[in-house]
């Protein structure tokens, strides 16, 4: 009993708290520009009102259409229920848990990419072809990140191996996961989440022909990708896992907070990258995972 | 200290991607010179506990000749002949950065496996060099502006100099001072020729060299 309400508290948590992100970053970005900008609940809003809109589908569409969008918010949040939360540990966790953690995320990916060519619009597959064209080089920084984490930790199970200090290539891996977090969730320097310009979008450029519930449900899946990743960076950077519980949901809370206000303050001190130049910045996030993990793995033998 | 050195000598490897990633010149000619300045301190925190003036001499002239002199030279020139700024590579700025890297890691893996000295052994002193002259040769063969070559060849240089430290006991002052004294001397010259080949060919582009005819 203790169990199920365990987990659907853990469920409301992840799932209440992560719309409030984008509004942060929002915040943050009208805040520099010397704005008031939309309320900090803006997302709840949109969400809330989009869920009661209709749906308009095409009549080329198949099923997928819908279905692509809802199994991709379930594996988000499957995912999200595998990561741990510091000294509560995660919902279930088992031996090699962060694969699975991979695969979800990369199943996410694919049906958004699968509902975007749905419709046979040729804009969205442009969209889902550079989404992925790119996921392949941010997939390569984070799965050498998670490498370094398991040579330092020797365990292939997440709550074990976010649980200690990552000692000297600590710098390194935060830099490299902070790049891959702005690459998968698609925010500034790779992909300008504001602009409605045909050619610079990748993610809105998937979503234009979703609306109503799929839509919300695609919103509300991305806002919990962009918590998981914050959360990811942050445990992989601070030893929360050996901390008291009320010190570490205060880190916890504190380092998804700065996380967020550094996205927003990136997002509005940078120029998005050219098209070009953006599996340069990609290449040096794994590169960056990859010294960490050369780190961890001579720090270890000597 | 050991570890000081080390990290001093990993923003040195860091600084050599830097300079492989970088797609504007002053870019290039900055991480060349950070480079070099970072090197001219390791004698200091190398010999921190017997510091003779010889030493703190080596180390000064190290630090104003590659971190301001030569970048100096190097910026005049390209003032002087109207470069453009952007790099055009030969091996684009991905594999270079790729290359680079699988050459520090190959450095550092190899480095186990050289015969050195006990008190070598466990810094990066020789890793650091290997990786800082392959990067060299990488910026010589992949870039086409003779002023990228140049940086590569001085980044090929403070490699070598970094290896020289291990044997900072046995070389005399006057070697290091000749050597830092042709470098300066080496970049000078490049700097005139670079005018005069940008007068002569209103490019600097080392292909169009190759095909001189009579």
């Amino acid at each position: 009993m203790t169990l199920i309400l365990h987990l659907i508290l853990r469920l409301a948590l992840w799932l209440l708290l992560a719309p409030l992100l984008p509004g942060i970053i929002n915040k943050v970005k009208a805040w520099v520009a010397g704005r008031r900008g939309p309320p900090v609940l803006q997302l709840y809003y949109d969400l809330a009102k989009l869920w009661k809109k209709s749906v308009v589908l095409s009549q080329l569409a198949s099923p997928g259409f819908v279905i692509g969008p809802a199994v991709g918010w379930v594996a988000l949040v499957g995912a999200a229920l595998l990561m741990p939360l510091g000294p509560a540990g995660s919902a279930l966790s088992f031996r090699g848990d962060v694969l699975l953690l991979i695969y979800l995320l990369a199943l996410a990916r694919f049906c958004t990419a699968w509902a975007a060519m749905e419709t046979g619009s040729a804009f969205e597959g442009m969209g889902a072809a550079r989404e992925v064209s790119y996921a392949v080089l941010a997939e390569a920084a984070i799965i050498a990140a998670v490498l370094s984490l398991i040579v330092h930790t020797g365990s292939v199970s997440l709550i074990t191996m976010l649980a200690p200090s990552p000692g000297a290539g600590a710098a390194l891996l935060a830099a490299g996961l902070f790049t891959v977090l702005l690459a998968e969730n698609c925010r500034v320097p790779f992909d300008d989440p504001n602009t409605h310009l045909e050619l610079t979008m990748i993610h809105e450029a998937m979503v234009l022909d979703h609306s109503g519930p799929p839509l919300a449900v695609i919103l509300h899946g991305a806002s919990v990708k962009l918590l998981l990743f914050a959360v990811l960076l942050v445990q992989a950077v601070l030893p929360i896992g050996e901390m008291t519980p009320p010190a570490a949901a205060g880190a916890l809370a504190a380092g998804v907070l700065l996380v967020t206000i550094s996205v927003g303050l990136v997002e509005s001190l940078l120029a998005r990258l050219a098209f070009r130049r953006v599996p340069l910045l990609l290449t040096t996030a794994f590169l960056l995972c990859v010294f960490a993990l050369l780190v961890a793995w001579k720090g270890d033998a000597t | 200290m050991s570890g000081t050195l080390n990290l001093v000598i990993g923003l040195a490897m860091g600084l050599n991607l830097i300079a492989l990633g970088s797609s504007r010149l002053p870019m290039l000619i900055r991480a060349m010179s950070v480079q070099g300045v970072l090197l001219g301190v390791m004698p200091l925190l190398m010999e921190s506990e017997r510091l003779d003036w010889r030493i703190v001499l080596v180390a000064l002239a190290t630090m104003a000749g590659k971190g301001v002199l030569i970048p100096g030279l190097l910026r005049r020139a390209m003032r002087a002949a109207n470069i453009e700024r952007e790099i055009e590579p030969f091996i684009g700025f991905v594999p270079s950065l790729l290359l680079g890297a699988l050459g520090t890691i190959t450095a550092v893996a190899l480095a186990r496996a050289l015969p050195l000295l006990p008190e070598h052994a466990g810094t990066l002193l020789v890793p650091g060099s290997l990786a800082a002259i392959l990067t060299g040769f990488i910026l010589l063969i992949g870039r086409t502006k003779a002023i990228s070559q140049v940086c590569g060849y001085l980044i090929l240089e403070n490699g070598i100099y970094l290896f020289g430290l291990v044997l900072i006991h046995s070389t005399p002052l006057l070697v290091e001072s000749g050597i830092l004294l042709d470098v300066t001397v080496g970049v000078f010259i490049i700097g005139i020729i670079v005018d005069r080949i940008q007068r002569a060919f209103d490019s600097l582009d080392t292909r169009k060299l190759t095909t001189l005819r009579e």
